[in-house]
């Protein structure tokens, strides 16, 4: 069986920055895992500005942090199109590559593997089943990675940071969203971000909910509920944003301890596992690109310690 | 000039393609006409995948004979084509004094059914089995032949099958018109128009429309609405077995089952409504089949939903089935094929064969040497292609890039991300497309472009030569002409 000192589950900024200190600290034998075609993380497909290494915010745009930590880590061990298929019972990985299924195993094991919005299903929004409805994440991926126009006027769910994001990727396909539907969230942005997002001539709904999605083939119209009352507003997209959920495909059956959607850790990033840690985003709270760098390193420093 | 056939079906649900595998496979030229984009676009789209034995359906009803007729002949069969079987068994559970009383009911209904392998389980029993079960149980009724199967796969197969025998399936083929020529049908649709002997109807949610094509209905079509919730897979291990409620005067009740996709679902309820095609869902419906699952499970509750879905159950006023061959007519109406559709397909079809060498000519005695057509599995718990290497796109599922470019070829391919999702599972995760749906879409749609696919009737000898510029016309320019 193959075998590591270290091994990160994820190529994104937290998985990318533990590899990258660990190996500045001399830790020889690390191998990061990732299962799309390139690493980098969500900022592959956030062609916004806002990014920066090892800080909150800067003036990169996402595509350029992600070639930044590509760049940075190219000397690493680095294996793309390689999905952790789960944990064994003794704690080792099932790993899959184009070329089948390897059990590996590893003395210490990272878990990095981010966090993704709630789905529609997730949220229990009724309605018709139909295309055009979609998370943030899909949204730019068909925008930045595929060059799609994928509606000419959404209806932007959510009051979180990414829904502003989301709101300026529209702005970037010149497409003037219907409007914004702010749900209330325990992680709402700024209320500024209102302000802003009117002065680009967007429609702020505030404690109003979506009640449901309706269209025969496509979206034509999403009802919303205010005060009690029900009405229709027309629209050819929905945009689910926000909601974040730490990816938990790994440890959900129960191989970790939870605390709510998130595993349970301690401040030494230690699940309830020995020698299986978690960093980022997995964590369950939502951060910026450069704020899970800068847990990576602090995680490094902990294995190294 | 146009190519006739021996036998047109309308309708490609699960009952359409067995019926038509049927017939094909007995050496008969034959069509299916398939309103929807793509197979299974109506009552099959949505249901409850599950293969019942008959234990509670009415004594003595032809539902019940084609019910066992086709459990036997899926089990028959299944092999051959690569189909599932998830052998769960099912279980009644009682939760109050009342229910308990009605067991026995269920239990000497099932004996009298020939489902004699049922057995009263305690409220110890029911905990040994199922452990993670409400405490508030009381008492069971174990049914050890009810089981789980991929409902998508199974009419698909049939549909290959037939195909291989000789069968045509045509798409986006809405009978817009239905006339007797020299005794044979003509069936006009916008893929041109067909000709036929015999017709038979196994329109689904549509059956009464197409049925006053010929004769004033003897049914209605009230269609019947099922929402579901689908839990994420860590829930599947919390029950073993199928668990079906006691059921009231008024309804047969909402079941908790595992899929076989490695899921737990709830549902359906049953709502009257005139939606024929898109059930929707809502939201106060589906927090309700949540509580109740958690109410049943409790451990559920710290387990996320991953999908939610409507079916419609093509339901009319008569209990029973509606199959009947009107042979001054040329015409074999098969009608009200509720939730059992999917068990009894294969029956159905060995009864509608039946009923065509009784009224309308002799099928040949000794059938032609079956050509198996075996399906890719899908099933979570046998051999998946992701085992053996490839680059896995939908994450969620494990589903290869190797799988969605086959599903988008052959020679029933996918026609939309919704027939794509039905042949592959790609998409239907915990993301629900956060992560590939987008290059899902592009990896489907690049094989659909190099692959020129046009209309399923690319053959011109089956259309009248003035329409024959018709079924060259892409898809998506049919679609926009009819939707202007």
């Amino acid at each position: 069986m193959e075998h590591h000192d270290v091994i990160i589950i994820g190529g994104g900024p937290s998985g990318l920055a533990t590899a990258l200190a660990l190996s500045q600290a001399g830790v020889k034998d690390v191998v990061v895992l990732e299962r799309e075609t390139e690493a980098g993380g969500i900022p592959r497909h956030c062609g916004h500005k806002g990014f920066a290494p090892y800080k909150n915010f800067g003036l990169m745009t996402g595509p350029n942090l992600a070639r930044f930590l590509r760049d940075q880590t190219k000397t690493l061990d680095i294996r793309t199109s390689t999905t952790v298929l789960e944990f064994t019972l003794r704690g080792n990985l099932r790993v899959h590559s184009a070329q089948g299924i390897v059990e590996m195993s590893a003395g210490k094991i990272v878990l990095a593997t981010g966090t993704r919005e709630s789905s529609r299903a997730a949220r229990l929004i009724g309605g018709n089943r139909i295309k055009g409805v979609m998370n943030t994440g899909e949204l730019q991926q068909r925008v930045y990675l595929n060059g799609e126009k994928p509606f000419k006027r959404p209806v932007i769910v959510g009051s979180e940071w990414v829904s502003y994001s989301t709101l300026l990727t529209c702005r970037q396909l010149q497409v003037n969203p219907v409007m914004m539907l702010g749900e209330e969230s325990e992680h709402a942005a700024p209320g500024y971000f209102t302000f802003g997002a009117q002065l680009l001539g967007t429609k702020v709904v505030k404690g109003a909910k979506l009640a449901a999605i309706r269209g025969r083939h496509s979206v034509e119209a999403v009802e919303i509920e205010q005060n009690g009352k029900r009405r229709t507003v027309e629209c050819d997209a929905v945009v689910l944003t926000g909601r974040f959920r730490s990816e938990s495909a790994l440890y959900a059956s129960g191989f970790l301890e939870r605390e709510g959607h998130a595993p349970k850790m301690t401040e030494q990033f230690e699940t309830s596992r020995p020698n299986i840690f978690a960093v980022g985003n997995v964590l369950g709270h939502l951060e910026t690109a450069g704020r899970c760098m800068l847990q990576g390193r602090e995680l490094a420093r902990v294995l190294c310690a | 000039m146009s190519e006739r056939f021996d036998i047109a079906v309308i309708g490609c649900g699960v009952v359409g393609l067995a019926i038509l595998r049927r017939f094909a496979m007995a050496g008969l030229k034959c069509v299916a006409l398939e309103k929807g984009a793509d197979i299974l676009s109506g009552a099959s789209k949505g249901n409850s995948a599950l293969l019942h034995t008959g234990f509670d359906a009415p004594p003595k009803s032809l539902e019940l004979v084609c019910m066992q007729a086709g459990y036997a002949e899926y089990l028959d069969i299944r092999q051959k084509l690569n189909l599932p079987l998830l052998e769960t068994s099912a279980i009644v559970a009682a939760w109050s004094d009342d229910e308990v009383a009605k067991l026995e009911a269920i239990e000497s209904k099932a004996r009298t059914n020939g489902v004699a392998d049922v057995k009263r389980l305690s409220q110890t029993e029911l905990r040994i089995r199922e452990p993670q079960l409400a405490k508030t149980a009381r008492a069971g009724l174990l049914v050890p032949g009810e089981h789980v199967i991929d409902p998508w796969s199974a009419p698909l197969a049939y549909a290959l099958q037939a195909i291989a025998h000789g069968a045509r399936i045509i798409r986006d083929a809405e009978i817009t018109r239905a006339w007797r020529d020299n005794g044979d049908w003509q069936l006009a649709t916008p893929q041109g128009t067909v000709s036929a002997r015999v017709v038979v109807n196994a329109a689904g949610l549509y059956g009464d429309h197409v049925e006053a094509l010929v004769h004033e209905a003897q049914f209605k079509i009230s269609p019947r609405k099922g929402q579901f919730v689908v839990f994420d897979k860590p829930a599947a291990k919390l029950l073993r077995a199928i668990l079906l409620p006691v059921p009231t005067e008024r309804t047969k009740g909402v079941v908790l089952f595992r899929t076989i996709f490695g899921n737990l679902a709830i549902g359906p309820t049953a709502e009257e409504t005139d939606e024929r095609e898109n059930a929707s869902t809502d939201t106060a419906t589906l927090e309700k089949l949540r509580a109740r699952a958690i109410e049943m499970l409790p451990a559920l509750k710290d387990v996320s939903v991953t999908a939610i879905y409507a079916g419609l159950r093509p339901a009319t006023e008569h209990n029973d089935y509606v199959i009947e061959a009107h042979k001054a007519e040329n015409w074999i109406t098969v009608a009200g094929i509720r939730s059992t559709g999917l068990t009894s397909s294969l029956g159905i079809a060995q009864h509608v064969a039946k009923l065509y060498g009784k009224h309308f000519g002799k099928l040949p005695k000794k059938l032609p040497a079956p050509i198996w057509t075996p399906v890719p599995n899908l099933a979570e718990h046998a051999i998946r292609p992701y085992m053996k290497g490839g680059e896995i796109i939908c994450h969620c599922e494990w589903v290869t890039r190797g799988e969605i470019e086959a599903a988008a070829q052959g020679p029933l391919p996918a026609r939309d991300l919704g027939g794509l999702k039905r042949r592959t599972r790609a998409t239907m995760g915990r993301c629900q497309g956060f992560y590939c749906a987008a290059h899902v879409s592009a990896t489907f749609e690049k094989v659909r472009a190099n692959s020129g696919q046009v209309a399923d009737l690319a053959d011109k000898n089956l259309l009248p030569p003035n329409e024959s510029a018709r079924f060259l016309v892409g898809r998506a320019e049919a679609r926009g002409r009819k939707a202007r």
